[in-house]
């Protein structure tokens, strides 16, 4: 674990090369909502009224109390939901998608599983091996390969989760409050990680959350949830440039900020 | 959909024991021993019982009801031509068994899968699965005797109607024990409803189908048994024999075909449930 937690963001700095996305891309959004109501068959009213995008460069985090439907935003993008009202416009490009859980599947390797959507995807087995070495060497897993989910560490199924959704090499990226089963110290480090990514290759990130200090630590924006029904009750733009390290937390203006979007959430928990 | 859910209850009655999952029964100090001790001073006593039961109890001239656990071994389990006799009728009964267990499977299988697929496919098929287990095998005896002969096709066919219905259950409710997150893993990449059952949902449901066996392993062996009494062309199986001692108040013999044929179904069990452990260890209890 120790050996295998070091290395991520220097792999990512040595192997990957960033395709920087067209000017066109980055005008037209990645993820629009328009206006979007969700409510379920069983009567419960998730989402009202919701309306912003996302374009590629921009990383959005969704906080929120419980309940207020974040994580139902990302289904929709997913299109697992579709909207009561409303629509859910993407740009059509490769999603990635790290779920609340690792969901590995508990009898496949570590490789077997980083796999998968090459598999699925009918990709050549030569090709798709060498991308998912490549994955797992990126989220620093690099001698796992033969291990099996159960024999790995909370964190260790969250890395090879995040490596098997590198495979598609996502443009839209989403993370379902991914971190929020492990230790302090092990979530710091893989958003720190994460925020490595998004700086070589700035895909459209949606982060779902309901820590005000992650939020603010990894993303451009916050978006508060109000409880639900879920209606946007603020945006707050963070201004920190890429890339971020450990030590921004720390800073002044990390704490202000903070301050401010813990403030707002506040409010609208009330 | 509801009762299908369930798990299903043949699966608790008979698996209450399950050694798969013995956290929660461990004893507090080395419960290895304790596995073995305890069944072992359970057997002391029965055969103490037992051995009372049939001496002091028993008038002597009525003791062929019950005769001792020594007479038993010696008379039939330790007599050369008997247990010849007996090893041989064990082999046919066990091929009966054997074959109609792994037709039991793949039937079972099956149709867990086809019930899987569809709300209506499973609608309408479920209901004739439970029919299927209430039907008492008797009443269908003379019809398959019509219909398949009087040896060892009837047989087979006896042992995969009583065995099925767990491997269908069991199959289904596997298959539908796959957590929503990984469908929405596969929906997410794509997946194609082959590939969903073939990666997804089969090895998730490998644990239930194997319980399912181990359950259709006994009831296989029961079945190609209660058959011979019916089916008494062709080689002759340890029920046949079984009657045969019956008649001729050969207790000892008749207890001797008795304790072979729970051996059978006991080594049945004993392979289905290493591979239960094998896949448990494998996947271990957490991960997800």
């Amino acid at each position: 674990m120790r050996a295998s937690e070091s290395s991520m963001r220097q792999e990512i700095s040595a192997s990957a090369s960033a395709p920087s996305p067209g000017l066109d891309r980055l005008a037209e959004p990645a993820v629009r909502f328009g206006g979007v109501s969700l409510t379920f068959p069983n009567g419960t009213h998730a989402l009202e009224s919701i309306s912003f995008s996302v374009r590629h460069g921009e990383f959005v985090a969704l906080l929120g109390p419980s309940g207020s439907g974040k994580s139902t935003l990302l289904r929709l993008v997913a299109g697992f939901e579709a909207p009561s009202s409303g629509v859910v416009q993407t740009s059509g490009e490769s999603l990635g998608y790290v779920f609340q859980d690792a969901t590995l599947l508990p009898w496949r390797s570590v490789l077997a599983n980083v796999e998968l959507p090459g598999q699925l995807a009918g990709v050549a087995p030569e090709q798709r091996r060498a991308r998912a070495l490549a994955a797992i060497a990126r989220v620093g897993l690099a001698g796992f390969e033969q291990h099996l989910p159960a024999q790995l560490s909370g964190g260790m199924r969250m890395r090879t989760s995040i490596a098997r959704m590198l495979t598609v090499q996502p443009r839209i990226f989403l993370f379902d409050e991914p971190f929020g089963a492990l230790d302090d110290l092990t979530r710091e480090k893989l958003n720190e990680e994460i925020a490595g990514m998004f700086a070589i290759e700035p895909f459209a990130g949606l982060f779902v959350t309901h820590s005000v200090r992650e939020s603010v630590f990894l993303s451009t924006r916050v978006i508060v949830l109000s409880p639900r029904p879920g209606r946007i009750a603020a945006e707050i733009e963070i201004p920190f440039p890429y890339p971020r390290g450990s030590e921004l937390p720390y800073s002044k203006e990390f704490t202000e900020v903070t301050a401010e979007v813990a403030r707002r959430l506040r409010e609208v928990s009330r | 959909m509801k009762a299908a859910l369930r798990a299903p209850d043949t699966a608790t009655s008979l698996d209450v024991s399950d050694p798969g999952r013995p956290k929660r029964l461990r004893l507090r100090q080395s419960p290895s021993r304790a596995r073995v001790v305890a069944p072992c001073l359970v057997l002391a006593g029965v055969l103490a019982a037992w051995s009372f039961a049939s001496h002091v109890l028993l008038d002597p001239d009525r003791r062929f009801l019950l005769p001792a656990p020594e007479s038993v071994l010696a008379q039939g389990l330790l007599r050369g031509a008997d247990l010849q006799e007996m090893l041989g009728a064990l082999v046919s009964t066990s091929e009966v068994a054997l074959v109609g267990l792994v037709l039991s499977i793949v039937v079972g299988v099956s149709l867990g899968i086809l019930m899987s697929q569809a709300r209506w496919l499973e609608y309408s098929i479920y209901p004739y699965a439970i029919v299927l287990q209430t039907i008492p095998i008797l009443a269908v005896v003379p019809l398959l005797g019509y219909w398949f002969g009087f040896d060892f096709q009837s047989r087979v066919v006896v042992c995969v109607l009583v065995s099925l219905f767990p491997l269908v259950t069991n199959t289904l409710y596997g298959l539908k024990s796959v957590e929503p997150a990984h469908h929405d893993l596969f929906t997410l990449l794509g997946a194609s409803r082959w590939q969903r059952l073939l990666h997804l949902q089969l090895p998730a449901a490998l644990p239930a189908i194997v319980t399912g066996c181990k359950i259709a392993a006994g009831l296989a062996v029961i079945g190609s048994i209660v058959a011979d009494f019916f089916f008494r062309q062709g080689e002759p199986g340890i029920g046949r024999l079984i009657d045969i001692y019956r008649q001729r108040l050969a207790t000892e013999q008749l207890m001797t075909a008795l304790f072979l044929s729970s051996l059978l179904g006991l080594a049945l069990f004993g392979v289905f449930e290493v591979l239960a452990r094998a896949i448990d260890r494998r996947r271990g209890a957490r991960a997800t």
